[in-house]
């Protein structure tokens, strides 16, 4: 069977090569590279600019968008017809695609997040090879004796917790979160380059593309960075109330709401302001469109009014813009709301990526027939599972599992400076 | 005696008297005179389409299948053939079954997912058959956005694929307008039309060309004055499909109104 034959139904003219060739994995690369820049620009919300009210979700942020890193290239690596070959694009790139300055642009942003990390966390990293080293040798366990080794490596040799060393540390990081900054919004805006340069493509092709993508993924990356703290915050909570008698010196069910409901109430504010960005740039090419009304406007309004109508207006306008901005925007925001809100708001904008990549296969470079996305639930063959449900669950939950790991080694919730 | 001032003045006008006439041996190098007149290719590989001599026989899209092993029923192909049906009622009804590979076998036009429209012959203001093919344009989108370079023009200007360096991400698929790109279904990287590439390069005509009794398809090198396709698109009303991307499409129609897509 032809690639993309499993998944597409065609109406009316479709040429005959005419397949959705890119499926949901090419929904999942934008959403996910949207939620690393977003959880960044996040954290330097408060490393750069000193937003104070943001400093206990910053931290938490950035360890999270080195979480969902690896997972922005799985999607690519996923829908390619020749994975094994996908390392080319790095050691072979040809530049005049769009798709050839992935390797750079992702590994800078890599090693920018990574050398932020280092320095936030080595006065962690020292501290525990310390205590491990108070521990005389011979009563180690072969684990503690790894870890000592582990984090000793970790420090790079940097042993120096002194207070000055310590505000070197804090100046590095604040450059590096600013010269992050752009990092992350280019490794995302050109995310949208990509779409909005095929010229061949009606929907997808508009110079506003990059910024759209760059606005709707920092409201993703809040909002996912706002749900998983709410979680983890829930999870403490209930952790606390369990050892508050063995360990009194942990903070207390109580300082952990209103540390939680503090941050919650700030973060929705920049959550708000972002959104409003991002709807009104998507409502600008949409309007703009309607009234250029160009030869390929006929099509599009087909689909975009008639076709894709639930799938834009109800679920990506409703559901997830217009019904979190209310909820947001009620006065005495509780966390519960919070979490509702931002799970609806990553509803929409995971549904904003699925309008415009499946949206933009919907119809024919004829501009005179139909194509729809039948998405594979339960994986028939190895290509279903590929790019269908399946894969798409894989790459939402392994950031998850990544940040469970990278927490044991940088702990989102410890003091550190 | 020779003062230092004259030294230098004279081996300055001894310096630039010789390169006047040095420099004339670059200005006047024959061959790269030739390369600047005529961009130093001899070969520039067109297509001349003529709709209207085509029938919708389909042989040219069975003779490219077989040569260029695209599996025969394989929804993809290389070329195809459309037919386009207007009614009194002004719209306009396409299709092109399987790719047209074995004709048009029905009056009814297909409208996709196996459902047919009928069209009663009363009802028609004009029907005719539009065969396509990859246009070897000479600003290909499709060699623009292959992320590793798998896809290149050749000097001779028709657009290739390296299927040992493909990485199959299908961004020339989606950067083609024409829609001539697919995924190889047993090589798994993209495939397109190549003018017969192995055939032509031998003073071979292509598959579809030869397979064609009515003189619909016929290829040339427009660099050579004297070819009768080259006479053709020098003299007569030409045209090209989707002028507006500026991708300078090299597949030429004759024959071509404004209902073809």
């Amino acid at each position: 069977m032809v690639h993309g034959e499993a998944w597409t139904l065609k109406e009316f003219f479709v040429y005959p090569n005419e397949y959705i060739y890119w499926t949901i994995q090419i929904v999942m690369y934008p959403f996910m590279t949207g939620l690393v820049a977003g959880a960044f620009v996040l954290s330097s919300l408060y490393h750069v600019f000193g937003v104070k009210a943001l400093k206990g979700i910053a931290r938490f942020s950035l360890v999270f968008s080195f979480a969902l890193l690896p997972v922005a290239m799985l999607p690519l690596m996923l829908h390619l017809q020749q994975p094994q070959r996908g390392i080319e694009v790095m050691m072979t790139p040809h530049f005049t695609s769009a798709i050839a300055a992935f390797g750079i642009v992702f590994s800078t942003y890599g090693m920018i997040v990574a050398s932020e990390l280092w320095f936030v966390y080595r006065k962690h990293f020292v501290e525990t090879v310390e205590e491990i080293r108070r521990v005389p040798a011979g009563d180690r366990s072969p684990l503690t004796q790894l870890r000592y080794y582990f984090f000793s490596a970790l420090t790079l040799g940097a042993q120096d917790i002194g207070h000055e060393a310590l505000e070197a540390d804090e100046r590095a990081v604040k450059k590096l979160a600013a010269a992050g900054i752009p990092v992350a919004c280019f490794l995302h805006g050109y995310a949208g380059f990509i779409f909005g340069s095929v010229k061949a493509n009606a929907l997808w092709m508009t110079p506003l593309m990059p910024v759209i993508f760059i606005c709707s993924a920092v409201v993703s990356g809040v909002a996912l960075c706002m749900l998983t703290y709410i979680l983890t915050m829930e999870i403490r909570k209930v952790l606390a109330r369990r050892k508050a008698q063995q360990y009194p010196e942990l903070p207390s069910h109580h300082e952990l709401k209103s540390a939680e409901a503090h941050v919650v109430t700030m973060t929705a504010k920049y959550l708000l302001m972002f959104m409003v960005a991002a709807i009104t740039l998507e409502l600008l090419d949409l309007i703009f469109r309607g009234y250029t009304a160009v030869k390929s406007w006929d099509i599009l309004r087909s689909v975009i009014y008639e076709r894709d109508f639930v799938n834009i207006f109800v679920i990506q306008y409703g559901l997830g813009n217009l019904l979190p901005f209310v909820l947001f925007l009620i006065p005495g925001l509780t966390v519960r709301r919070a979490a509702i809100g931002s799970m609806l708001v990553l509803l929409g904008v995971f549904m904003m990526r699925w309008n415009v990549v499946i949206g933009g296969q919907a119809f024919s470079s004829s501009l005179s027939g139909f194509m729809h996305y039948r998405l594979p639930i339960w994986p028939g063959t190895f290509e279903e599972a590929k790019e269908g449900l399946f894969g798409a669950v894989v790459v939402a939950v392994i950031p998850f599992c990544i940040f469970y790991v990278l927490n044991k080694v940088m702990p989102v919730f410890k003091e550190t400076h | 005696m020779i003062s230092r001032r004259s030294f230098c003045k004279k081996s300055l006008l001894i310096a630039g008297g010789l390169a006047i006439p040095f420099s004339s041996l670059e200005l006047f190098d024959p061959r790269r005179l030739e390369a600047e007149k005529n961009d130093g290719k001899k070969v520039r590989w067109v297509f001349l389409v003529d709709t209207n001599k085509c029938v919708g026989c389909g042989f040219c899209v069975k003779a490219c299948k077989t040569e260029n092993e695209v599996p025969y029923d394989a929804n993809v192909t290389r070329t195809w053939v459309e037919r386009y049906v207007v009614t009194k009622d002004g719209k306009t009804h396409i299709d092109s079954p399987k790719g047209a590979r074995d004709g048009f076998e029905t009056t009814a036009i297909d409208i996709g997912e196996g459902k047919f429209e009928e069209i009663r012959n009363e009802d028609i203001d004009k029907a005719f058959f539009v065969p396509k093919l990859c246009n070897q344009c000479d600003n290909p989108p499709c060699v623009q956005v292959c992320p590793v370079g798998a896809t290149y023009q050749t000097e001779d200007g028709v657009v290739l694929v390296d299927r040992k360096w493909c990485i199959g991400c299908g961004y020339c698929v989606m950067g083609c307008p024409y829609g001539v790109r697919f995924f190889h279904p047993v090589y798994h990287v993209a495939e397109k039309c190549n003018f017969c590439y192995h055939r032509i390069s031998k003073g071979m005509k292509t598959a579809c060309v030869d397979a064609c009794a009515f003189g619909a398809r016929r290829i040339g090198n427009i660099k050579d004055p004297d070819d009768p396709v080259t006479k053709i698109i020098m003299t007569e009303r030409v045209n090209v499909l989707k002028e507006e991307y500026g991708t300078k499409p090299q597949v030429f129609y004759l024959g071509l109104t404004k209902e073809v897509r």
